[in-house]
């Protein structure tokens, strides 16, 4: 640790000037930036939307914004934050910059796709920007017809149209990521040594491929039935509203698993790291992404318990969404495991995981109430199903999205950031979080319905307590944006290995040049190799 | 202001009690395992923290039995509360065989309610107390979902069909009733009350309003008007199928297939008649889309029901 820290003389970052040399770059880890750019953009325009949200149900009467407005909020808020932030951040900024990176590879095996994907992703973002601007949309990030088709005056098919764009972004990146991991893996590198967060990525991609077409055709029925009246869905015109949800689900279900899978692949890079151990269990771990995205597949009725499916059918979707609470369960666990006997980190990467996994495992346990179907009926459609996806959304895929940010941002910007504002910034967004969401659970059970413009006063402290959490949430999200901004320029630098972590992505300098490797290396190590002399034991 | 802050919902139906002891079992598992994983976290992150900046931790890699505990004793704990879930659902769905049925229909935004003897509510349904009551409900436009949180019940109300719930109250007052699945901008004040009243107060109630007729004298006035008389014969002689005795029978179809004729198979044949028609017969009924409203489509099943009982062939 004594040696001089100094930055590369080349790198990717000093890899040429100017606006073009970004918009045209082939780079994985340029894009990974501009992906970076776009969602953080998208982020703040969703979470602007959440801050007037809870400004209004601060009090019972729908009073600051008309039921109208509140409608278009809500709607924006969901489509904003699920399509263009939580699917993308982590697999495309994260992802794209690490998955050459920690198999040894140059770039992505398709650079050009790879930022035509970014251009998809930001034109499929202005097409919802303008439904946003010109007016906005009120169906619910959720479309349920026949309301998104026959009786909404609002831009439906405008954010519609931007949801199928971005999804061939997510599809082609998918496409990218796969064919990566199968071909261009560094010699000695077997799927075995592959860090965990690949493995992650990589059954992600299979949801991303397999699945969003799935939306892509369901978005087109209902503008076709929005704009020709055919009837796909609406009853008057022969069609069937349920299936509607049926569609929708059945990509939007996996979708949860394309939102939190990678954050779960962060997670245990974290804990490898921050333990200096190897990950407990790590075909466990690894079949478990994959047992995940398979199983993911197969629970979307859970969605539909009250929406008139037949008894028979909601009892083989409740076992099946018990079944797929077990790999998450595995996981937790082994997470846990890992930190027996570890050299245990205290730094803020840690403290994210930490976060993570205690929040992941209250969403994931409130989940065993939506799945019993006998409960389900009661809290379905209400505040406890807000909590429960936000926790697993906000508490797990934000967390894990910025845990991550911090630990690679040594390698991404070649700077460290100011250690302590990072520590602070993370407590206060676990205190802000819980303060925000966890009333949601009592209210939900109380019978407070979702997507509720105003509510009976009686509710009132519960809701004046997730609104003040909320603003702690927001200032909490508001703090790595200006340290993280300053380190770039005013950061200590990095050097190439500041967390003493192993994984080919800390062997190189920080910033990477543009090759990443100056020559190919070759893998003779498993994962999380830290060569401990001490060999532990464990039943 | 805030004295009156509930954190746990009244409980008003004999389903509440079922659904809130699974509830409770579910509460306690939770705040076990996040504090057992919560308690490890910081247990462990206390004990072996980094003292040394080099310092890395054992090379442990895994144990198979203990991979094999944390799946099987999870997998064992879902199974018992799948099995719990599933048994409280099929409660649920199964209403006693007397009930008092009531039709709803949902319009954005208000729900419109029809009881056999007549009576119309909008926003209001007054039900005795201690009496199974089934509503049968559908929509006239978008998907609506009514919910009464004190009796843990709740279902969507779905244009072109019609979905069902059941409740027995257990005690008289007035409960919340709301909308539970979006439906367009008045959606949050698309809410109503439950009135339930003890079996004498109820009964007040009920010859207190000035009926227009039952639901199924309704039925017959309109079966009369838009002329279904002169195909649908108690005689046999008509057209079409013979109405009397049929709600609750097993047809067979043309296409060979068996329907049994139920409220949704009735507004079928009413609506789109060619769709599933009985066998023996010509497809020659003319739609009624659009001539008759979700109300009166109530009010018609309602009159074939009550056919249920007469006599078939009624002596001149």
């Amino acid at each position: 640790m004594a040696s001089t820290v100094i930055t590369p003389a080349r790198h990717y970052l000093n890899d040429g000037y100017g606006i073009t040399s970004w918009l045209l770059t082939r780079d994985h880890k340029r894009i990974a930036l501009l992906y970076l750019a776009g969602v953080t953009f998208f982020f703040f325009v969703g979470g602007a939307m959440a801050v007037v949200m809870r400004l209004e149900l601060a009090t019972p009467a729908g009073d600051l914004v008309s039921d109208e407005t509140y409608n278009k909020l809500f709607t924006m808020h969901g489509v904003m934050m699920v399509f263009f932030f939580l699917i993308p951040a982590i697999p495309n900024v994260l992802g794209n910059f690490l998955v050459p990176i920690m198999i040894g590879a140059k770039d992505l095996a398709f650079p050009k796709l790879n930022l035509f994907s970014w251009y998809i992703f930001i034109v499929g973002g202005l097409f919802s920007l303008y439904a946003l601007v010109a007016g906005g949309v009120d169906t619910g990030w959720t479309f349920y017809a026949p309301f998104s088709t026959v009786s909404s005056t609002t831009n439906v098919i405008p954010t519609a149209l931007g949801i199928f764009i971005t999804g061939f972004s997510s599809i082609l990146t998918g496409l990218n990521f796969i064919v990566t991991i199968h071909r261009m893996r560094a010699p000695g590198l077997t799927w075995f040594r592959l860090p965990l967060f690949l493995w992650s990525t990589y059954a992600t991609s299979l949801i991303n491929v397999l699945g969003t077409p799935v939306i892509a055709i369901t978005l087109l029925l209902v503008a076709a039935e929005r704009v020709f009246h055919f009837g796909f869905f609406n009853p008057a015109l022969g069609g069937d509203p349920v299936l509607f949800q049926h569609l929708f689900w059945f990509y939007s279900h996996p979708a949860v698993y394309i939102m939190v899978l990678p954050a779960m692949g962060v997670v245990s890079e974290l804990v490898a790291a921050g333990c200096r151990k190897p990950v407990f269990g790590y075909p466990f771990v690894a079949f478990a992404s994959v047992a995940i995205a398979v199983l993911g597949f197969l629970v979307w009725g859970h969605h539909m318990f009250v929406a008139g499916e037949s008894v028979y059918a909601a009892m083989i979707f409740s076992i099946l969404s018990f079944l797929v609470a077990i790999p998450s369960a595995v996981k937790v666990f082994n997470w846990t495991a890992t930190m027996y006997k570890g050299s245990v980190s205290w730094e803020t990467p840690m403290l994210y995981a930490y976060g993570f996994i205690g929040l992941f495992t209250i969403g994931g346990l409130t989940g065993l109430f939506l799945a019993a179907i006998g409960i389900d009926v009661h809290v379905t459609d209400t505040y406890f199903v807000i909590a429960h996806f936000h926790y697993i959304m906000v508490g797990g895929t934000i967390m894990g999205y910025l845990g991550g940010l911090h630990y690679w941002w040594p390698k991404i910007s070649g700077r460290l950031y100011n250690e302590g504002l990072a520590k602070l910034s993370a407590g206060i967004i676990f205190i802000g979080f819980n303060l925000t969401f966890f009333p949601q659970f009592l209210l939900g059970y109380l019978g407070m319905p979702r997507r509720y413009h105003a509510y009976p006063p009686e509710f009132q402290l519960l809701n004046v307590l997730s609104s003040a959490g909320a603003s702690i949430l927001g200032v909490g999200y508001l703090i790595p944006m200006i340290y993280l901004t300053w380190s770039l320029r005013y950061g200590r630098l990095a050097g190439s290995n500041p967390w003493g972590a192993v994984g080919l992505e800390w062997t190189t300098t920080s910033p990477p040049p543009t090759e990443n490797f100056s020559e190919t290396p070759t893998v003779t190590w498993e994962a999380y190799d830290y060569g401990s002399p001490v060999e532990g034991h464990v039943a | 202001m805030w004295t009156g802050t509930p954190l746990f919902p009244e409980s008003a139906s004999t389903m509440a009690t079922r659904v809130d002891t699974l509830y409770f079992f579910l509460v306690a598992l939770t705040a076990f395992f996040s504090l057992l994983i919560a308690g490890l976290i910081v247990y462990y992150a206390v004990k072996y923290k980094r003292r040394q900046p080099d310092s890395v931790g054992a090379a442990i890699h895994g144990g198979l039995v203990l991979e094999l505990t944390w799946t099987i004793v999870p997998l064992l704990i879902t199974m018992v509360i799948f099995v719990w879930g599933a048994s409280v659902f099929f409660a649920m769905a199964r209403p006693p065989d007397e009930t008092t049925n009531i039709y709803v229909v949902g319009k954005q935004w208000m729900w419109k309610f029809q009881h056999l003897d007549g009576q119309r509510e909008i926003n209001e349904l007054h039900i005795p107390v201690g009496r199974p009551v089934k509503l049968i409900m559908t929509s006239e436009d978008v998907i609506h979902d009514l919910f009464v949180p004190a009796f843990r019940m709740k279902a969507d109300v779905v244009p072109g069909r019609y979905t069902s719930i059941w409740f027995q109250p257990t005690k008289p007052g007035r409960y919340r009733m709301v909308c539970a699945e979006y439906c367009g901008t008045k959606h949050s004040g698309m809410t109503g009350e439950v009135i339930v009243m003890d079996a004498t107060e109820y009964q007040t109630w009920l010859s207190g309003g000035t009926p227009e007729g039952s639901l199924a004298e309704g039925g017959a006035k309109l079966f009369a008007s838009l002329a279904c008389n002169t195909c649908h014969r108690p005689d046999a002689q008509g057209r079409g199928p013979v109405l009397e005795g049929l709600f609750g029978k097993t047809v067979t179809l043309q296409s060979g297939e068996t329907v049994v004729v139920d409220e949704a198979y009735v507004r079928e044949s009413i609506l789109h008649p060619s769709a599933q028609i009985a066998a023996g017969f010509q497809p020659i009924m003319p739609t009624f889309q659009g001539l008759v409203t979700e109300e009166q489509l109530l009010e018609l099943i309602e009159y074939i029901k009550a056919l249920h009982s007469v006599p078939q062939v009624q002596t001149r």
